[in-house]
């Protein structure tokens, strides 16, 4: 437990001095949401319909941006070898890094995007179930982020890679995250997209640091 | 040496290893008891990197066994990993934490107890002159003072095993002299010491190892 918070700790510190990774995640957040109303035209009517699926599209390539930072960095100097040879269970390191990876990213994500929802037209009724979906659907997120980010070590061009691997396993979170938001606005209960997204999240705790822990150890073979 | 001889030998049977499918070494037998110190030669790619790694657990062998007296080191991979400090090719260094941030990290890691750690970091700052550099960031080192950085893990948190894989890179003769004197002391308190060099390490009675392309052989080093 104490190597756990250590980690989380490092990591954390580490992302607060080096600074532009999670600002970067948020502006492209941002940026992206913005756009589509230029896009698409302004009319209230149709941002409103389309506001939920474009909220949690663009979260999903936004943070799916600063996973090449999950591991790449410690793989590079080193530390990585230090960090599998850490005494403890090499998916307490990993479950601690995701944890790090998600308050620096998933975090900021989802306190933006209700602010985006408004610039949306997202009716307010949706308002309180997408930020439930983005609690339980971000981490997921960087659940499955991090077996991507372990296995394109030592890759070259990593990052586009990590999407082609990544992006088809987010599907899942998309279809329920909006599906409950969808649900939440047209006045019906979001409770079951509600659940399996949780079920998802409980699937991935033990199922994403094993998967990982394993692709780390093949990377440093 | 009259160590105090509590720890089991950690010894290795048979080991072999394939890298990019071509055999670095096979049937390797090597043996390491409390205090002693175990030297790898050999010239380049012929797996004494590819040992230490092995010898850490960071690579599986291709054949052979490695135990702790009669114990795999396989079998409980996490204890194995507690007694054993790896020091690698790169210096595991993060750019914008200082050197004892840097340094506390490890520590903590296989120290749980918080005050105890950082008195050792302290200890092991000053042990290799580093106390004055212990607010500067890791990227204003030089590449001497990052390797030092990193060799002054081993007495940040205490363990038996050592594995350096060519620990003398980088270093000037006066802190050569240095690390000479933690090995000598490491050993005196029982610990063991596996290193693999080019450069001359002084380190009494060690034994050695040669590492040719296939053949290997194990020999007394008379000293």
């Amino acid at each position: 437990m104490i190597r756990f918070l250590e980690v989380v700790r490092r990591d954390l510190r580490l992302a607060l001095r080096q600074g532009s990774d999670s600002l970067m995640v948020v502006t492209f957040f941002v940026l992206t949401v913005v756009l589509f109303p230029f896009g698409i035209g302004p009319e209230a009517g149709i941002l409103e319909r389309v506001a939920a699926g474009v909220l949690w599209v663009t979260a999903l390539l936004a943070s799916m941006l600063s996973l090449d930072r999950l591991f790449q960095t410690d793989y590079e100097d080193g530390s990585l070898e230090l960090l599998v040879l850490t005494p403890t269970s090499l998916m307490v390191v990993v479950l601690a890094k995701v944890l790090a990876h998600w308050l620096t990213t998933g975090l900021p994500l989802l306190v933006a995007a209700p602010i985006l929802a408004v610039l949306l037209h997202m009716n307010s009724d949706g308002f309180a179930v997408l930020m439930l979906t983005m609690l339980i659907g971000t981490p997921v997120l960087s659940l499955i982020g991090a077996i991507g980010a372990a296995l394109v070590l030592g890759a070259r061009r990593g990052g586009v890679l990590v999407s082609l691997l990544i992006l088809p396993l987010y599907v899942p979170v998309l279809i329920f995250g909006v599906g409950a938001i969808d649900a939440a606005v047209q006045g019906l209960s979001a409770e079951p997209h509600l659940l399996i997204l949780a079920a998802m999240l409980a699937a991935c705790l033990p199922l994403a640091p094993w998967a990982t822990s394993a692709a780390l150890r093949q990377a440093l073979e | 040496m009259n160590a105090p001889n509590d720890l089991p030998p950690f010894t290795g049977h048979g080991l072999g290893c394939i890298r990019g499918g071509r055999v670095v070494f096979a049937g390797l037998d090597f043996s390491v008891a409390a205090g002693e110190a175990l030297v790898l030669l050999g010239p380049n790619g012929s797996g004494k990197s590819s040992l230490l790694r092995v010898m850490a657990g960071l690579l599986k062998p291709a054949a052979g066994k490695l135990a702790w007296g009669a114990v795999s080191t396989q079998a409980e991979p996490e204890i194995h990993a507690a007694r054993t400090h790896y020091v690698g090719h790169h210096d595991a260094i993060k750019p914008v934490l200082s050197v004892a941030e840097n340094l506390r990290f490890w520590a903590r890691l296989h120290e749980p107890d918080a005050a105890r750690a950082s008195d050792a970091v302290d200890r092991s700052l000053s042990r290799f002159g580093l106390a004055h550099l212990r607010d500067i960031p890791g990227k204003m080192l030089s590449a001497g003072q990052k390797r030092r950085t990193n060799l002054a893990r081993l007495l940040a948190a205490p363990s038996p095993l050592w594995l350096l894989d060519e620990p003398t890179t980088a270093l000037d003769r006066h802190n050569i002299k240095v690390l000479e004197g933690v090995f000598a002391d490491h050993r005196a308190s029982g610990g063991m010491v596996v290193l693999s060099t080019h450069q001359d390490v002084d380190l009494p009675g060690a034994r050695t190892v040669h590492l040719d392309d296939f053949g290997i052989e194990t020999e007394e080093d008379p000293a």
